[in-house]
């Protein structure tokens, strides 16, 4: 496992991780994996940015992964029209969305942008070792679930969609309640998640997706605050066998600071029977102070990705060994319980 | 190979005569026989037309005096007030499959079946896979009206196929089908001046136009794979898109209110749709359409989206001026034009 990053806390939050780079004003003019037009900034007199400078013509525009609905033109604020052409557009019907419900234009516009005041002056998230995500290929990120509502694996996505040089999306795949609830299931599916089952998951790595398993599921966001930073059992090791499945490495996440967000210091089992809820969480605010207590609290965040650990060594059967998919999950879980305690280790304080 | 002697039921309903019309300009095919209870609304040359309800056993004695080696089953229907209430319908679709399949267990002469099933067999559901291949495992137990006829009817399909290997059978779960002339709950509800929705709700829809659900079966026929088939368009788009799409205004309601609405307009005859159907815009339902394009090398012309919008700009019945405010020739061009529609309407 890689060393995690030194985190500088006099250096200003958002310094590059490398050596500061010119910023001019122009956009890369090559397009990315998904179809999308290159956010990066250009470097080169040519006018690309520096993961696609050296590329190919081919790979500067990927004719698409694929899939049957690839992501054709996105209006960006930065053309011409800007907000107005795009809402017409909008209103017109005229956007694209892919097979499973990812529409990338209202998820960049709108709701990356809602979750960035969150993510950058609330939470005050540190992001480490992004670069170690592939800038086109397929991943399987796995992450720590905590803080009784999941807004963990929102930062994560918003990390990766705004931090990495590819802007990538993340595909989380969720529990089916989750698309059960009005509102939060369409939106849930148009910011790019899908159903935690194999058939998701396998079919969005094979199309060359990012995709976002926490393994703990409801038993990690609903546990309690005696029990941060303590990783529950990993399901039963499913997103292994899809990783071994769909042969792409798996790349370990660690979230530290959610566990504060909500801290959890009772489960009402009667209530959460009542709303039909896997767990009630009772915190210092909530219920108490109503609505209010829905606020969470400003703890600060750091997110890191882990050295990718790669799959495809295994034998092409290697997804049916119970032992050897017991053995990787154990790993992995431990390797992302190590760096969690290192991040710890290394903050100084929960909130400042 | 020797020229096919095809048998369709439901020659009278929709994919039915489309596809026995696809048949006529068909030079591997011998013979059509068209099995309805109404003679279909147009004539087609070169199809021999049988006035025979499949639940009567004299369908064996047709399978066996045309000497058909195929036969196509398209006589399952889904809006309970044009098949004259729920329990007909039920005997239509349930009874009707059963007793074809029995009739054509005995003709020795068949070689291949394809049914046409329905997606409705998957129901819909909040946490179904994003695109729900052939073989899910999980069938939903609580499924009701068309999808129940269906899913029943591929049992009945099932069991029919393995008491006789020899014949290749093949199942279509054809996706809502949609297009300018097909009429069915789903354009119905499209044609709506304003759409009642499910407030919080926004399914991700998925259409196969009406042309390329003819040409699956058309390629069903043709080929001897065997198994179920997926067949949609390529693509999804979100209720609330193809509302936009089609430029109409949308009516949100709370989910009681929804469901009240919905029942309503069942029980007075408004909206012909089935019960399952509410859920569809709960949730919607996608299929997985590559074995279809690996097996049958079926290749949809129009995507989900293309098909709604030839839906949205070709669908011209439902706007005929009226008739008293034209001169004469265009009042005759409107009696044909409104007698076209009202057989064409018949025959889904």
């Amino acid at each position: 496992m890689g060393e995690a990053e030194i985190i500088n806390f006099d250096r200003s939050r958002r310094a590059p991780l490398g050596p500061p780079r010119p910023q001019p004003k122009v956009r890369c003019r090559a397009s990315t994996a998904t179809g999308r037009p290159c956010r990066n900034y250009a470097t080169t007199d040519d006018g690309y940015c520096n993961v696609h400078a050296n590329r190919s013509a081919r790979d500067r525009h990927p004719s698409g992964t694929g899939n049957t609905g690839t992501i054709a033109s996105e209006v960006s604020f930065d053309e011409p029209g800007g907000v107005e052409a795009w809402v017409r557009k909008r209103l017109r019907g005229d956007y694209p969305i892919d097979d499973f419900g990812y529409d990338p234009e209202l998820a960049r516009n709108v709701l990356l942008p809602l979750a960035k005041p969150l993510y950058e002056k609330y939470f005050r998230v540190k992001t480490l070792g992004v670069e170690r995500i592939p800038d086109d290929s397929a991943a399987l990120l796995v992450g720590n679930h905590s803080g009784t509502v999941a807004i963990d694996a929102v930062m994560v996505q918003y990390a990766v969609a705004t931090e990495h040089p590819m802007e990538r999306p993340i595909r989380n795949i969720g529990a089916d309640l989750v698309y059960s609830l009005p509102f939060v299931g369409p939106l849930a599916r148009k910011a790019g998640n899908a159903v935690a089952c194999d058939e998701d998951a396998l079919e969005l790595l094979r199309r060359g997706e990012l995709v976002g398993v926490y393994p703990e599921g409801y038993k990690g966001v609903g546990k309690g605050w005696k029990e941060r930073y303590k990783l529950q059992r990993f399901g039963r090791g499913g997103f292994i066998q899809t990783a071994l499945r769909a042969r792409v490495p798996i790349i370990p996440v660690a979230v530290v600071g959610a566990e504060e967000t909500y801290p959890m210091i009772g489960n009402s089992k009667l209530l959460a029977r009542l709303f039909g809820a896997p767990y009630f969480p009772i915190t210092p605010t909530f219920p108490l102070l109503g609505p209010l207590g829905l606020i969470p609290l400003p703890s600060r965040w750091i997110i890191e990705f882990g050295e990718p650990i790669p799959m495809d060594d295994y034998p092409e059967d290697a997804a049916e060994d119970a032992m050897l998919v017991f053995d990787l999950s154990d790993r992995i879980r431990d390797t992302i319980q190590q760096m969690i305690y290192k991040l710890l280790a290394r903050r100084r304080s929960a909130f400042f | 190979m020797a020229k096919r002697r095809v048998l369709i039921t439901g020659v009278s309903r929709f994919l039915g005569l489309r596809l026995a019309k696809l048949l006529e300009q068909d030079d591997d095919v011998e013979m059509v026989i068209g099995v309805d209870l109404e003679e279909p609304p147009v004539p087609i040359s070169g199809m021999e037309f049988v006035r025979v309800d499949i639940r009567n056993p004299l369908i064996a004695r047709v399978l066996s005096a045309t000497k058909v080696d195929t036969v196509v089953h398209t006589n399952i229907g889904s809006g309970p007030a044009r098949l004259g209430g729920r329990s007909q319908m039920k005997e239509n679709n349930v009874i009707g499959t059963m007793q074809l399949l029995a009739a054509t267990q005995r003709a020795e002469r068949v070689k291949r079946v394809v049914m046409k099933s329905s997606a409705a067999v998957y129901g819909s559901k909040a946490g179904e896979p994003s695109l729900i291949p052939e073989d899910y495992a999980s069938r939903p137990v609580d499924l009701t009206g068309y999808s129940k006829d269906c899913s029943e009817a591929e049992q009945y399909a099932r069991d029919f196929g393995r008491r006789r290997p020899d014949l290749d059978l093949a199942i279509l779960r054809t996706q809502q089908v949609l297009g300018p002339t097909v009429q069915t709950s789903m354009t119905t509800y499209f044609s709506l001046p304003v759409l009642p929705t499910a407030l919080g709700f926004d399914p991700r829809l998925q259409f196969v136009h009406e042309e390329d659900a003819v040409e699956a079966l058309h390629l069903a026929l043709k080929s001897d794979t065997r198994g179920i088939f997926n067949i949609a368009g390529d693509g999804v788009v979100y209720l609330s898109q193809a509302i936009r799409m089609l430029g109409k205004l949308e009516a949100p309601l709370l989910l009681p209110a929804a469901q009240a609405l919905a029942s309503l307009l069942r029980s007075f005859n408004i909206v012909d749709f089935p019960t399952d159907q509410l859920k569809l815009i709960l949730f919607g339902r996608v299929l997985d359409t590559r074995r279809a394009a690996e097996q049958l090398g079926f290749k949809p012309r129009y995507t989900t989206r293309e098909a709604l919008e030839d839906f949205h700009d070709n669908r011209t019945q439902d706007q005929l001026p009226e008739p008293n405010t034209r001169p004469t020739w265009e009042r005759e061009l409107f009696e044909y034009l409104k007698q076209r529609t009202e057989t064409e309407r018949e025959t889904v």
